[in-house]
């Protein structure tokens, strides 16, 4: 095909879908990390929310659906579908788990007295560094992430 | 993602390299506590090549500091990035640590 028959790329109209499926192994977090944060770079999103926001909020979720959702059980299996257009990121990530109530867990580690906890900073986190968290359940246990662009 | 482990003086130094996360946090903690029982009590982690820090190694940063200090010692913070900044200002993890601009400064000052 010769370059002037090729379609132009208007990031305005073009919208990125794409399904990871990994092991319940916290060893593929930071390559799924990697794959997404690169697609937002497709994008040109903000470095902020590509190095700070999008890397942690996800860590965090693929780590709740790894250790928590899934317990570590040997052969479950985590999905992430990732949906990301000029203006926004939505992020789903699924385990195999019955889910929680994300009120029961969501702690302030602010709180002078939680401060030199070790735990209870990754609800927290992902609820400070996305715009929306939603939880439900589709054959399995799915949070759903929502980032607006912010440039 | 590793971590190289140095001496200067009297102070250990821990160059975090890449993601400070669930997957790696255990080995930072082991090996600093290793550091520890050897009889080392000053400790500098330098953030200058890390990427980003999950809940997960910030709990073992807040980990160790205790047992640091549980043991007389001190651990201290250097060369984070603005977004790593942010991380521990949004945490308050901020008023927790001694954190320094660099990593010169903060062996100067130790």
């Amino acid at each position: 095909m010769g370059a002037s028959n090729s379609p132009s790329f208007f990031p305005d109209r073009v919208h990125i879908a794409l399904e990871i499926e990994i092991p319940s192994d916290v060893r593929y977090i930071e390559r799924v990390v990697e794959i997404v944060a690169m697609q937002c770079a497709q994008f040109a999103y903000p470095a902020r929310q590509r190095c700070l926001n999008i890397p942690v909020a996800l860590s965090e979720a693929l780590s709740n659906a790894i250790l928590r959702g899934n317990g570590e059980r040997v052969g479950a299996r985590v999905q992430v579908k990732v949906d990301v257009t000029r203006e926004r990121l939505i992020l789903e990530v699924l385990d195999e788990g019955l889910g929680f109530d994300f009120e029961d867990c969501l702690t302030d580690p602010t709180e002078p007295g939680n401060l030199e906890r070790e735990d209870g900073r990754g609800l927290f986190l992902m609820t400070q560094l996305m715009d929306r968290i939603e939880r439900f359940s589709n054959q399995g246990n799915v949070v759903r992430m929502t980032l607006t662009r912010n440039d | 993602m590793s971590f190289a482990i140095k001496k200067q003086g009297d102070i250990v130094v821990v160059d975090v390299e890449g993601q400070l996360i669930v997957g790696n946090r255990q080995e930072l903690k082991q090996r600093v506590l290793d550091e520890l029982e050897k009889g080392e009590r000053k400790f500098l982690i330098d953030f200058s090549q890390t990427g980003y820090i999950d809940s997960s190694g910030l709990g073992v940063l807040v980990s160790l500091s205790k047992k640091i200090r549980e043991q007389g010692g001190e651990l201290r913070l250097a060369n984070l990035n603005d977004d790593l900044k942010t991380l521990f200002e949004l945490t308050k993890l901020d008023t927790l640590f001694q954190i320094s601009d660099t990593r010169e400064r903060a062996l100067e000052t130790f």
